[in-house]
């Protein structure tokens, strides 16, 4: 989707904040809990990562650039809660459970499933067919606009880059996303000039480049 | 925005007004306990875990050993997953690991224009800059502005590489090594090594330095 989350190339948020090495991982108690919620929610529910980073980008563009990280962490996770029917919206106001458990499709979350939390997930799968592009190939990105999750960013759609690196076959998280299922793709690091992205007067020492999936991507001619 | 006005010595000392997003998140944990969706003792080791086994300290010893073993870092550079595997002290990172090297020519910076995608399982957490409106929008089209804001400036010359992680791929830098550091053994290189040196918005430390 078209969203404030794809921000790549937005101007007028101003300057990055630098923060301190010795910064607590955590700001404050709460955004700890938010976080470990949400990783046992998504594997007691069995919530693909795409399914989380879409239940974000769909809150509403004011609340997605006016809330911190672990805001919109909170406010996606709620809601995700409340649209799979595991919780109700009137428990959230009464601030305690009113109704029986709805069954998770994994189990309740233990500390015996910790170490399926502290290991990343694996999302290359075996290949149906060759990939379609070389190492080297120019490539055009296509011009998409789906409604729905995407991780092809709109600064770089329409233009040409060079295929750098066959990454392997990978979940398609467009799919993934939506409950559609793994339709697992070729994945390519695609490799851009700035001034491809950006324009002539891009700074010319500059190259940028995207993890595309074969279906964003048409040969270059 | 609010994470950008954050200041760290407010919501720390445990004062009894509870701010308002602890009080809507209790209420939530309260909700999932009640029915039993989640052991709360679960949620705290994964906080735990997060606080203390992974971090950049984990990064570091792999640039270290990289700088020290040419051997290992050739490894590291053809498929770093494997590569960090071999080192049985450090706990287990996920698949999909890229390290890119910088040298004198070519510069490499990772950001996640999309949302917040960061090789956590060695660096950790991302901080909360990473994660922000003004790094996920500029970087990949005004790095080296970015890099002043952290203090870097690299000559004219060199290429500037940014690596948007739009994919499960993770990218982790490998930062040059200091001038002065010839003969320091690992341990000691692991200290030049800065979380942000992995990430590009960075250089490793000169020997010496505070």
């Amino acid at each position: 989707m078209d969203g404030v989350h794809d921000m790549g190339g937005m101007d007028g948020f101003g300057p990055v904040q630098p923060e301190s090495e010795r910064d607590p991982v955590f700001h404050a108690p709460w955004e700890a809990r938010v976080l470990a919620m949400t990783r046992a929610m998504g594997v007691a529910n069995g919530w693909t990562i795409d399914m989380q980073r879409f239940a974000r980008e769909e809150l509403p563009p004011h609340v997605y650039l006016g809330s911190t990280y672990y805001q919109k962490w909170f406010l996606a996770l709620r809601q995700m809660l409340i649209d799979h029917g595991r919780i109700g919206a009137d428990e959230v106001a009464a601030g305690h459970a009113l109704h029986p458990a709805a069954p998770l499709p994994r189990g309740a979350f233990t500390a015996a499933n910790m170490e399926r939390i502290m290991r990343r997930g694996t999302f290359d799968r075996p290949a149906s067919a060759p990939a379609r592009f070389k190492v080297g190939e120019r490539v055009r990105t296509k011009n998409i606009h789906p409604a729905t999750h995407t991780r092809l960013p709109r600064y770089a759609r329409g233009h040409v880059g060079v295929i750098e690196r066959i990454q392997g076959c990978h979940v398609f998280p467009d799919t993934a996303a939506t409950g559609e299922g793994e339709h697992p793709q070729w994945l390519y690091t695609v490799v851009f000039d700035a001034r491809e992205l950006w324009g002539a007067d891009a700074d010319a020492t500059l190259k940028v480049s995207i993890e595309a999936f074969e279906s964003y991507l048409d040969p270059a001619v | 925005m609010t994470t950008q006005d954050h200041h760290h010595d407010h919501d720390h000392s445990g004062g009894s007004e509870l701010s308002e997003m602890q009080l809507r998140v209790r209420a939530l944990e309260t909700i999932l306990t009640e029915k039993g969706y989640v052991e709360p003792a679960a949620l705290d080791a994964i906080v735990e875990a997060c606080e203390t086994r992974i971090g950049p300290h984990n990064g570091a010893r792999v640039v270290a050993k990289a700088w020290a073993d040419p051997a290992f870092k050739k490894a590291l550079l053809e498929d770093a997953s494997k590569a960090v595997a071999t080192l049985g002290h450090l706990p287990r990172v996920g698949e999909h690991l890229v390290a890119v090297e910088n040298t004198p020519q070519t510069h490499n910076i990772v950001v996640c224009t999309l949302c917040s995608c960061y090789p956590w399982d060695l660096l950790g957490l991302p901080p909360v800059w990473y994660k922000s409106t003004p790094y996920r929008s500029r970087t990949v089209k005004d790095p080296r502005g970015v890099l002043r804001d952290f203090g870097v400036t690299l000559p004219d010359s060199t290429e500037i590489r940014v690596w948007d992680s739009t994919a499960e791929t993770r990218f982790v830098v490998l930062p040059m090594r200091p001038a002065g550091s010839a003969g320091l053994s690992e341990d000691e290189l692991a200290k030049l090594v800065t979380r942000d040196s992995m990430i590009g918005t960075g250089l490793a430390r000169a020997p010496g330095a505070a």
